[in-house]
């Protein structure tokens, strides 16, 4: 195997950031004391008008995002995944997505990636809590350039974003010229006979268990779902299996530690409910 | 423009206020009429001498802005915004039916005039914070107004806030406490006491001012200094009241904090309402 760049996708978010807030003024950070982790003391130093630590106080940092956008701010509040999920829950559900304001949540340390930090800030539950909220759009890209872009669309978009990113370094797959579009499956590589549907830090496990059904003669296609909610209904046409797509006979959609609640339960399922094909949830590679 | 009535003026407006807070909970069969009438005074003097609103253009970007951090006493911001022409006054017969303007607690996307969704307590201050914060970063000169109810401030994310507003110096961020005592299960001294919010609010590095939050000369003092103190200091207003004030049977009773009155209830309200209009 070739040699592979490694970086954390909270990287392109601490770098997208500076880019964002130095292009429109109205972008401004709210950090909890964890700018440090989570990427955003470029941004402090490069911005400091536009730079707010609220210190160890994640639930007021929601409501304050909240009233920075009824003014057309555009607030991302960066903290760990666990604290802006679960601490801010109900703020970001009363203040934030009932009434449908621009706030962009940054979260660094999602899923299981702060690993040696252990159980109190692995985080396994965020995307399924995140995706119940109406109005709100969970979004988790799979690596650093990924990351870059899709803050960046993220900050375009007008409404609540729930962006989730990694603590931990991971494989760097995609050129800088890869386009990626809010809501729409990133085609990874093609197969015919299966398709892998991943999310975040599973992505690049999915390649790999392409590359490694190739081997065996299984040709494997690949896709990233960044965006976890909201799911088109239907996958595109050309991802869709079935006779009536023209996609693999067969969609897989890696196990992830975190199954319940996250992309695992949801997009593969109604594409093969719909699409009459067998869907079998695998073990990790 | 900022519409400064005289005491007297206040005093008759909010006494229209009041009834129009009886009769909308009474229409509508349920509602918090308790901390409507504590609250009322307040809400009276901010939209009738301190906040600068256009009815005609309730987005405008340099509108003083209000948050009715305790949500559920709505009905108060209602009856003040239809009294400014925000709506017409009939929408208030409307209050918690399906589809009206008027939501149980208030809807920023619905109402016009609203600034902010509120209805879960201890949140609305963070976002009057955010507000005020805004407004400093664009150098706008509008005021930010909350009511903070006492039984809320057992929220942290209370003081959260309070500790937001002192750092950033937001002195164009007014907060008035309602302190009413009573909370849904009892007295605040009961359910989880309070101490001394005046002196709470003064430790966090808010200008206090301490006044009988139902008499409308006080009120309408303390705003007026707080709206012109431009000091760097976020302000405070501690207004001691009566849940359910106006209204005999309603005031100090913990019973009227989300109870509708029935239809001789209703009658002696606005009977007693009427006879308090000042000439």
């Amino acid at each position: 195997m070739s040699e592979v760049k490694m970086k954390a996708t909270r990287d392109g978010f601490g770098e997208a950031i500076v880019e964002l807030g130095r292009a429109n003024r109205d972008i401004v950070v709210l950090d909890c004391d964890l700018g440090k982790s989570c990427k955003t003391v470029d941004f402090m130093k490069a911005l400091p008008d536009q730079h707010f630590n609220l210190g160890i106080a994640e639930q007021n940092a929601a409501g304050v995002a909240a009233g920075l956008a009824t003014c057309g701010k555009i607030p991302f509040v960066a903290t760990y995944a666990a604290f802006g999920s679960m601490r801010m829950c109900e703020m970001i559900r009363q203040e934030i997505c009932y009434p449908n304001l621009n706030v962009k949540l940054a979260c660094s340390h999602g899923g299981m990636t702060p690993a040696s930090d252990g159980a109190s800030h692995q985080t396994v539950e965020d995307m399924g809590i995140m995706r119940t909220i109406p109005n709100m759009t969970v979004v988790m890209p799979a690596d650093y350039v990924s990351a870059k872009k899709l803050v960046k669309a993220a900050a375009a978009y007008v409404g609540p974003v729930y962006l989730r990113f990694t603590r931990d370094a991971l494989p760097v797959l995609y050129g800088e010229d890869t386009e990626f579009e809010l809501g729409r499956a990133h085609l990874v590589r093609d197969g015919k006979d299966v398709a892998i549907i991943a999310i975040g830090d599973t992505v690049h496990l999915a390649v790999d268990a392409a590359a490694e059904l190739e081997k065996r003669g299984v040709s494997a296609r690949v896709l990233d779902m960044h965006t976890l909610k909201p799911g088109r209904r239907r996958l595109p046409r050309e991802h869709r299996q079935g006779r009536h797509g023209r996609g693999p006979q067969r969609l897989e959609r890696p196990r992830q530690r975190r199954l319940r609640g996250s992309g695992g339960a949801w997009k593969g399922k109604g594409a093969a409910h719909r699409h009459s094909g067998p869907l079998r949830r695998e073990r990790p590679v | 423009m900022r519409e400064q009535l005289s005491v007297k003026e206040l005093q008759n407006k909010c006494v229209t206020l009041r009834k129009h807070v009886v009769d909308m909970i009474y229409r509508a069969g349920s509602g918090h009429p308790g901390g409507s009438l504590s609250v009322a005074e307040f809400v009276t003097a901010c939209y009738f001498h301190e906040m600068d609103v256009d009815p005609n253009n309730p987005g405008w970007a340099d509108r003083d802005r209000f948050v009715m951090s305790k949500g559920h006493v709505c009905p108060a911001q209602y009856a003040a915004l239809a009294m400014k022409g925000f709506f017409p006054v009939e929408v208030l017969d409307t209050l918690r039916k399906e589809g009206s303007i008027l939501q149980g607690h208030p809807c920023m996307n619905k109402c016009p005039g609203i600034d902010i969704s509120t209805g879960s307590l201890g949140q609305g201050l963070a976002c009057a914070v955010g507000m005020a914060l805004a407004g400093k970063l664009d150098g706008r000169d509008y005021r930010v107004y909350a009511a903070v109810g006492d039984g809320e401030a057992q929220e942290g994310e209370i003081w959260e806030a309070a500790n937001t507003a002192h750092k950033y110096g937001l002195d164009n961020l007014i907060v008035f406490v309602d302190l009413n005592g009573l909370q849904i299960d009892g007295t605040t001294d009961e359910v989880m006491p309070n101490g001394d919010l005046a002196a709470k609010f003064r430790a966090f590095g808010f200008d206090v001012y301490e006044i009988d939050g139902n008499d409308m000369e006080q009120m309408v003092a303390a705003l007026t200094l707080a709206r012109l103190v431009r000091n760097g200091r976020p302000k405070c207003v501690c207004g001691h009241t009566v849940k359910g004030k106006g209204v005999s049977f309603m005031e100090n009773a913990v019973g009227w904090h989300g109870t509708a009155p029935n239809e001789a209830q209703w009658k002696q309200a606005m009977d007693e309402l009427e006879a308090q209009y000042v000439q």
